[in-house]
């Protein structure tokens, strides 16, 4: 670790920490309908729709609005991609998507995962890119943010039927935040250099005399809207190890900002929204520690070398324009969120710091996490461990007034056990399937690695992929996408039969009886539930998999 | 008065052991097991590993003697968790004999009218509820009931442990007789209001032997979060086989299901029922019955008492304190006149009256020959003295003035002017003014008052530590009360209380989302009973109160509410430690059998293998019969509770992590090497 590492690592966290009161306050005047710059806007959109915007949902309600959205938005892409032949914009004349692997994308879209197994300019035609991906990236964050907002609502409510309208939110999740930060952060980029046309190919003649295929397209607006919600998904195989989409330290900067910056914002807009901002902080407060030991970890594992090569620093698979720490940032940020956009090739990571952005997804993506999807997956934690704790203190355990039941604890359970169930599950029957096994490159225990990190990544909605592993199989195109699925509505539904639960619960002022949650042991707390619940669960295949190598590396066996 | 408690039992009473070794075998019934979902599922597992090993016994596997002694540890696992249940049950069971011994087959002497003088005689166990009967002394009272006419002393002592036979008379609040008791003196006619195996004994009874007990809500909350990490680890361990394979490993079943059940976490599950029923049980022992598991818990959560002024904050009666003569009046004068009216006054405030002027002026009783007392009436609202040269009365201040206006024939003049100005001053003060005048002549004002129970204003700021608000109820005017509500340390108070008031104060605390205790015994304290959340009838008050609370303190004693919350907040506590501790236990366990599992296919994981453990199979047998132990070592930490101080939700819950979770941490680390150096010394693996 040098001082330049930390120094970038340090200029990021305060970034963030600077952004999340604005953030976070700017997102509480949306959601409490005080903003209202775009209300003439929003009154044609409404109209257009038939929706009544003053009617609000009950938590089923709102569940099936968003519910019936994704399985048109879903089916839309599907029949997007399919299609892409016979349609407009398709410069570079890119045939029809195959079935599988169409599915497999509509539904990492929609779910915010934005796994791809597929070369983004290989593959998609421009319409694609814009009119169904694009969308998709903005659908998806807006509706993981919609649900957070809805649970929020929950807790700050008292004995309410309704948890507000999805249609609402989701429209204004949009208008006033995605699309504002988007159309700005956009040029900006552009202005660093990120290409935005709507041109086919270029050919280029290289100085050795080869010819090039240089790929370009619609990337600012896409880069944008792929970090700020959490999707991941780029424009080029590469990622954001591409110059096109990260061309210079100052738009990496940019990027891993704008990956965190909604997220933690929402911290700050829960604590707002319940009455109490302290109560925001000490979650992020709880969200910042693990990320430090993360990116600590991360960093070390990785500027300590490669001791099979006596120590020489492991720069396989990373932009030599990003470095060690630049890269294991991004790696770290990308997985404690749910973004899954890649400066570096995690594959290639040693095996600790390729253990830390395993971990991070699964715990549930809750470090910041997805937009929307961190903070409502950390108060399912919140909940357990205020469950527990509550117990020890001698009362009925209670969140911010709010009696924690045997309701609120099945679904808080049901939550928790939809991520393991994809992971442990499905990868299984990854390894003992014949399709599933041909799909891993590695031998030893990192093959296992690449399957436990492809599962732990579409389970949590990440995207991010370990690389060696061929993903682009009908077992592993259907197999991950269910795994997408559960991951993302096995943990929606319940957390919004939470907030309906919540919501109609009176709240009780609190006494010091009462555990305070916005101290440092309830920090503690958190943070300590968070690693045994997850802990616990993946220790086995942790063990079996980057521990192991770990521990051979050291011993100068390599895989 | 004499009370004596249910005798303690040690906490491992040879005779509770013996039954519960019995029961815990006969608790193997998977109609029981079920109820318990953690333990159900330890039992299937145990059937597998059973199954699995008996194969493998006949096939003369070389594993076998480990997986011989695996399966019959799942099985003690079990039959420790059963067991702690039936130590806490057995507990309860001796205590319910002594009830029970009191449930003779009786017999009744059931009327047909209320005037009736002709009975006929009926087993006690055939009245129904509206049944007449007539009971007269030496007769055990049949049944539940109501007195509809008569008075009556009646032997409360089996149910109380007051030795002091009690007065039962019809009509207010004193009406209400016990199934079981006695009656000593006179006759009395009974209203029974019980069906048979519905008396209060009955309940009682069913109640601390566990029979009838139902998860409370906090319990079946808890069971859910059980429930859902061993889904959990089900997925975990199940799925563990298909990953394994990659490296090529072949784990044996028993090895599995030896993990699967160290990780659940049957700690908490087979102490769970004990923890309740240990919780009820510890209530008995203060003489406080709770009709449901329920009510226990309510108590651990109570955010505001209302506590009755009157006995509870202060003492029943009120004292003398000083004596306040008027500007033209020596002291000395009222004392005497103080003390000669209230020398055949038998009340607590009269002899404290003389008590105090005794002390004050070493004053001397004279003769009493030429006394005559004139006792209080509720007409004249005064009592007093006629001596030979004076005629001396003290009483309410408007009663004395009206009769000094009467014996002068003028209207009140400055004295009275000054003598009102005093009577306020006490009144502000919280106290009782009592006004003494000589021949017509006002002499000055009797301070009366009312004594604050030593030590309850150290109470009450241990409950506002614990975030517990307390409310004195009083019929004193607004002044008295604020004045002994200062000198309490209670937060707030309702004077001028009546029923209806009371009731609206716990109904607005509740909309506030707040749960409220109060104790009551007179018929109109039944609405409110029933309103709040813990409502402790006392046993000496009214059917109507004790059917509508649902606690009943059988000492009749309310500042006992304090204490039932500290209970209720002891059972929760100790069900969060034992949780917390059984899920940290996992991490040891891990480190013990993970490696074990793959040390063939990857040695370079006996670098987890931390504790140095001897073998793999040693390692897993070490996990196994820990985690089966440990039931046994927590048994009389369940019974018991977790050790509570009174203290701000923090402070718990600091010291709780440190020693239940990282407690929880350790302890299995050092447990598992422990067993494993003895596994290998004893050469069993």
């Amino acid at each position: 670790m040098d001082a330049y590492g930390i120094l970038q690592i340090l200029i990021f966290a305060a970034a963030v920490l600077a952004l999340t009161p604005v953030l976070g306050g700017f997102m509480a005047r949306v959601y409490d309908g005080r903003a209202r710059l775009f209300a003439p806007i929003e009154r044609v959109l409404y109209r257009l729709c038939g929706i009544d915007p003053a009617r609000e949902q009950n938590w089923v309600g709102y569940a099936l609005s968003l519910l019936v959205l994704h399985l048109l938005a879903v089916l839309t892409l599907y029949g997007l991609q399919r299609l892409q032949g016979f349609l407009p914009l398709n410069p570079a004349g890119q045939g029809g998507v195959p079935p599988d692997l169409a599915f497999n994308t509509a539904i990492s879209f929609s779910t915010n995962t934005n796994w791809q197994n597929y070369g983004g300019e290989s593959t998609m035609s421009t319409l694609v890119q814009m009119a169904g991906l694009a969308v998709h990236n903005f659908l998806s964050a807006a509706a993981g943010i919609s649900v957070a907002v809805a649970l929020i609502r929950g807790f700050a409510r008292r004995s309410a039927r309704t948890i507000g309208n999805f249609y609402v939110d989701l429209t204004r999740t949009t208008l006033y935040l995605l699309l504002p930060i988007c159309v700005v952060g956009a040029l900006v980029l552009v202005w660093q250099g990120v290409p935005q046309n709507l041109n086919a190919h270029a050919e280029a003649a290289t100085l050795e005399g080869s010819r090039q295929v240089i790929a370009q397209g619609p990337v600012a607006s896409q880069m944008m809207i792929k970090h700020l919600g959490t999707n991941g998904g780029g424009f080029f195989n590469a990622n954001a190890a591409h110059p096109y989409e990260n061309p210079n330290g100052l738009v990496n900067l940019i990027h891993l900002v704008a990956i965190v910056a909604i997220g933690a914002g929402l911290t700050n807009t829960f604590g707002r929204m319940v009455g109490d901002t302290r109560q925001g902080w000490a979650i992020l407060t709880a969200m910042g520690l693990l990320f430090l030991v993360g990116v600590l970890a991360a960093y070390g594992a990785e500027a300590r070398g490669n001791p099979a090569l006596g120590g020489m620093v492991n720069l396989e698979g990373k932009e030599v324009r990003f470095g060690i720490a630049a890269s294991t940032l991004f790696a770290v940020v990308t997985t404690a969120t749910s973004c899954g956009a890649v400066n570096a090739m995690h594959d290639s990571l040693l095996p600790l710091a390729g253990l830390v952005p395993m971990v991070n997804m699964l715990l549930g993506e809750v470090v910041v996490g997805g937009v929307g999807s961190g903070l409502y997956g950390i108060l399912v934690f919140v909940l357990i461990a205020v469950f527990i704790a509550g117990l020890m203190v001698g009362r009925t355990p209670e969140y911010l007034g709010k009696k924690i039941e045997a309701r609120e604890v099945k679904l808080a359970m049901l939550a928790i056990l939809a991520t393991p169930l994809g992971v442990l599950g499905l990868g299984g029957l990854a390894m003992i399937t014949p399709a599933g096994l041909a799909g891993i490159a590695a031998a030893g225990p990192h093959g296992l690695s690449e399957v436990l990190y492809a599962f732990a990544s579409a389970a949590n909605n990440n995207g991010s992929a370990f690389g060696g592993l061929s993903g682009n199989s009908v077992f592993y195109n259907t197999a991950l996408a269910v795994a997408m699925v559960i991951g993302r509505f096995g943990i929606i539904i319940p957390v919004l039969a939470i907030a309906g639960s919540m919501a109609a619960k009176k709240t009780v002022p609190s006494s010091a009886g009462t555990f305070p949650t916005h101290g440092g042991l309830f920090v503690a707390l958190l943070v300590g539930v968070i690693l045994v619940v997850g802990g616990l669960t993946y220790f086995p295949l942790l063990a079996l998999g980057p521990v192991v190598e770990h521990l051979a590396l050291a011993a100068g066996t390599l895989f | 008065m004499t009370i004596h408690r249910p005798a303690a039992l040690s906490l491992f009473d040879g005779a509770v052991l013996a039954q519960a070794g019995k029961d815990s075998m006969i608790k193997l019934d998977p109609r029981q097991l079920v109820r318990n979902p953690v333990m159900f599922t330890t039992a299937l597992v145990a059937v597998l590993a059973t199954v699995l090993t008996l194969r493998d016994v006949t096939s003369g596997g070389a594993q076998s003697g480990v997986m011989v002694q695996i399966s019959a540890w799942l099985w003690f696992t079990v039959i420790f968790a059963n067991f702690a249940e039936a130590i806490a049950e057995g507990r309860g069971k001796a205590q319910a004999a002594s009830l029970r011994r009191t449930k003779s087959e009786a017999v009744a002497k059931r009327v047909s009218a209320v005037g009736s003088t002709r009975h006929e005689v009926v087993a006690a166990a055939d009245l129904r509820s509206g049944d007449l009967v007539v009971c007269e002394a030496g007769d055990s009272i049949p049944g539940d009931g109501d007195v509809v006419t008569g008075i009556a002393t009646v032997d409360e002592s089996a149910i109380t442990g007051e030795s002091a036979p009690v007065i039962r008379e019809s009509g207010g609040d004193r009406s209400a007789v016990t199934g079981g008791t006695r009656v000593v003196s006179d006759r009395i006619v009974i209203r029974i209001t019980a069906n048979p195996g519905e008396a209060f004994l009955d309940r009682m009874i069913a109640l601390v032997e566990g029979a009838r007990r139902q998860k409370t809500p906090n319990e079946i909350a808890l069971t859910i979060l059980l429930v859902g990490m061993t889904l959990i680890f089900l997925i975990v361990v199940a799925t563990l086989p298909a990953w394994a394979s990659w490296s090529g490993t072949a784990i044996p079943v028993v090895f599995l299901a030896a993990l699967f059940i160290t990780l659940i976490p049957t700690t908490i599950g087979g102490l769970l029922s004990a923890i309740g029923i240990a919780g009820m049980d510890r209530l008995v022992k203060f003489n406080v019955i709770a009709k449901s598991g329920r009510a226990v818990e309510a108590a651990g959560d109570i955010d505001v008492l209302l506590l009755d002024k009157t006995g509870t904050i202060t003492l029943g009666a009120r004292q003398a304190s000083e004596f306040l003569a008027l500007a033209d009046v020596n002291e000395h004068d009222l004392a005497e006149a103080a003390f000669l009216s209230s020398l055949a006054d038998e009340t607590p405030e009269g002899k404290s009256i003389v008590a105090l002027a005794r002390i004050r002026f070493q004053l001397k009783e004279p003769e009493r020959a030429d006394m005559i007392f004139i006792p209080f009436t509720a007409q004249t609202r005064m009592s007093g003295v006629d001596l030979s040269h004076a005629q001396i009365r003290k009483g309410a201040s408007d009663s004395i003035i009206a009769h000094v206006a009467e014996r002068s024939g003028t209207t009140p003049g400055r004295g009275i002017k000054d003598l009102v100005q005093l009577v306020e001053r006490v009144a502000k003060s919280g106290g009782t003014p009592l006004v003494v005048a000589r021949d017509g002549r006002p002499l000055g004002v009797i301070h009366l008052k009312d004594i604050v129970k030593p030590g309850i204003r150290e109470r009450f700021a241990t409950l506002r530590a614990m975030g517990i608000r307390t409310v004195m109820v009083t019929g004193d005017n607004p002044l008295t009360a604020a004045a002994i509500a200062a000198e309490a340390g209670v937060d707030d108070y309702l004077a001028e209380a009546t029923p209806e008031k009371k009731l609206e104060l716990i109904r607005e605390h509740q909309q506030g989302g707040q749960l409220v205790a109060m104790c009551g015994d007179g018929s109109n304290d039944a609405p409110a009973l029933a309103q709040a959340d813990v409502g402790v009838a006392m046993n000496t008050g009214t059917q109507a109160a004790r059917e509508a609370g649902n606690m009943v303190d059988l000492e009749s004693d309310p500042t006992k509410l304090i204490e039932i919350v500290m209970i209720g907040k002891q059972l929760l506590m100790s069900r969060g430690a034992l949780t917390t501790f059984s899920i940290a236990n996992d991490v040891a366990k891990y480190f013990a059998i993970i490696p074990a599992l793959f040390l063939a296919s990857y040695p370079q994981l006996g670098a987890l293998n931390v504790m140095g453990l001897a073998s793999p199979q040693s390692a897993i047998l070490a996990a196994i019969i820990f985690n089966a132990v440990i039931i046994v070592a927590l048994i009389p930490l369940a019974l018991k509770g977790v050790g509570y101080r009174p203290a701000a939700a923090e402070v718990l819950l600091k010291r709780n992590l440190v020693i239940y979770g990282l407690g929880g941490l350790i302890v299995p680390f050092i447990g598992i090497k422990l067993i494993d150096m003895m596994i290998a010394a004893l050469g069993l693996a």
